[in-house]
């Protein structure tokens, strides 16, 4: 349980990580980029998938 | 500041789609997670328990599944028939299916699980491209039933470690198995969910003194443990029995085969080696699991038909025939069913006092003559307590 709770703090961070990247990144296939990658992380933290 | 707004357009002229895609991806999932399948309990349904009734460490998880009890008007054996042991093998949940809604019992007791991990019922596999359901045609519609994996639902049990250990064996498996239900049995009481639920499952084997335990299963033709049942040294004799009855009798063939000793955390080797019961695994073929396969939607699910897997056939890759009729549901329903009722029958002559007396259970012909929706019972004309859902 406890190492559960610390994965979904991991992807929490990754996550973050990812959008602040997004949002600073000033080429438009990175942006692409970060925010099909970010999709999975998301729907794991929202327990969707 | 023209530059920067037109870079704040763009953002969100990218972020816009994402955003759509994870809310329609999310309704999609979550729907399929959550797709109720009604289950019309039959005439010899006395009592729907729950594994937690065996193991209360199970209660309030994903896991905690119906326990449907058959009960005959005289006393005799009792069985155990789980389907959805793998929920991507769909052809198990529907034979049980078919004999929760269908039977009539004469003599014994029948516990049957639809979805002995439940969890694993609620997910597709990962970047498998696999449809979230599939409908079972009725003469009153259809019944749509969760398409689900081989493992437990990693929002239910997650992360992997990087080796799977067996409990109680210590033998080194596949990181994943850690998920797979027939890779976790006996089961342990503090274990994880897949693990609590095998042992929820054996505690039941034990306090009911379960005679036998089918454990209905479907595999890819590349697989070669494949139309065959699987048994524990106890149930050699009647497994070898059977599969010449069947193979005599029924219109189809079906082998018998040793559980091995050395590969640990199946339900054929555990359940036989913790318990009293005889343990059995019944396989089916089921193209859609072939990696050979081509477009892996509903109709390979149901029709099992595919020239992908043909032509690996013409090469003599696979360990079972497949031509153009594939292998239909109704046929691996019809085999799974007419091979219970087979093994019921010559352990009822063997231990008449242990018998297991059924009727109105199809037999594999009436199941391809009909279609397996025609055991399926429309539950809008059902009394609500006599329904379930899944």
């Amino acid at each position: 349980m406890i190492i559960t709770v610390l994965y979904y703090l991991l992807i929490g961070i990754i996550a973050f990580l990812m959008a602040c990247n997004f949002v600073r990144s000033k080429k438009w296939q990175e942006e692409v980029l970060y925010i099909i990658v970010l999709l999975p992380f998301l729907l794991r933290l929202l327990r969707l998938k | 500041m023209f530059s920067k707004r037109s870079h704040i357009f763009r953002k969100i002229a990218i972020a816009g789609p994402g955003l759509v895609l994870l809310v329609f991806a999310g309704i999609s999932f979550f729907q399929s997670r959550h797709l109720k399948e009604p289950v019309v309990l039959g005439p010899a349904v006395s009592e729907v328990k729950r594994l937690s009734d065996y193991f209360p460490g199970i209660g309030g998880t994903v896991n905690d599944s119906f326990v449907y009890v058959l009960q005959g008007e005289k006393p005799g054996g009792t069985f155990l028939l789980l389907g959805g042991t793998h929920p991507e093998e769909p052809a198990a949940r529907l034979a049980a299916w078919v004999f929760v809604e269908n039977a009539r019992m004469e003599q014994g007791r029948i516990f049957v699980i639809l979805s002995a991990n439940r969890s694993a019922t609620t997910v597709t596999r990962l970047g498998g491209g696999y449809p979230p359901d599939y409908t079972i045609p009725t003469s009153w519609g259809g019944q749509k039933f969760r398409m689900g994996d081989r493992w437990s639902n990693p929002l239910d049990q997650w992360p992997d470690p990087e080796v799977y250990i067996h409990y109680p064996s210590r033998q080194e498996l596949a990181y994943m198995d850690i998920r797979n239900l027939n890779r976790t049995w006996p089961g342990r009481k503090n274990g994880t969910l897949t693990e609590k639920t095998c042992f929820a499952m054996t505690e039941l084997i034990r306090k009911e003194n379960v005679d036998i335990v089918f454990d209905l299963h479907e595999a890819e033709l590349q697989y070669p443990v494949i139309s065959t049942i699987v048994a524990h040294e106890k149930g050699q004799d009647l497994a070898a029995m059977a599969s010449m009855m069947i193979s005599g009798t029924e219109g189809f063939d079906i082998g018998m085969e040793n559980s091995p000793y050395a590969l640990r955390g199946l339900s054929h080797r555990e359940i036989g080696d913790h318990t009293n019961a005889i343990s059995l695994l019944l396989e089916t073929p089921e193209p859609f699991l072939d990696a050979t396969r081509g477009r892996t939607d509903r109709a390979l699910l149901l029709d099992g038909k595919d020239k992908f897997i043909m032509k690996a056939g013409a090469h003599g890759l696979l360990f079972e025939r497949m031509d153009e009729n594939g292998w239909p549901i109704d046929v691996r329903v019809g085999r799974h069913c007419s091979s219970v009722l087979q093994i019921a029958e010559l352990w009822t002559e063997e231990n008449p006092d242990r018998g297991v007396i059924l009727a109105d259970v199809p037999h594999y012909l009436e199941i391809i003559d009909k279609g397996t929706g025609a055991y399926l019972h429309d539950p809008l004309k059902a009394e609500s307590h006599r329904i379930r859902y899944e």
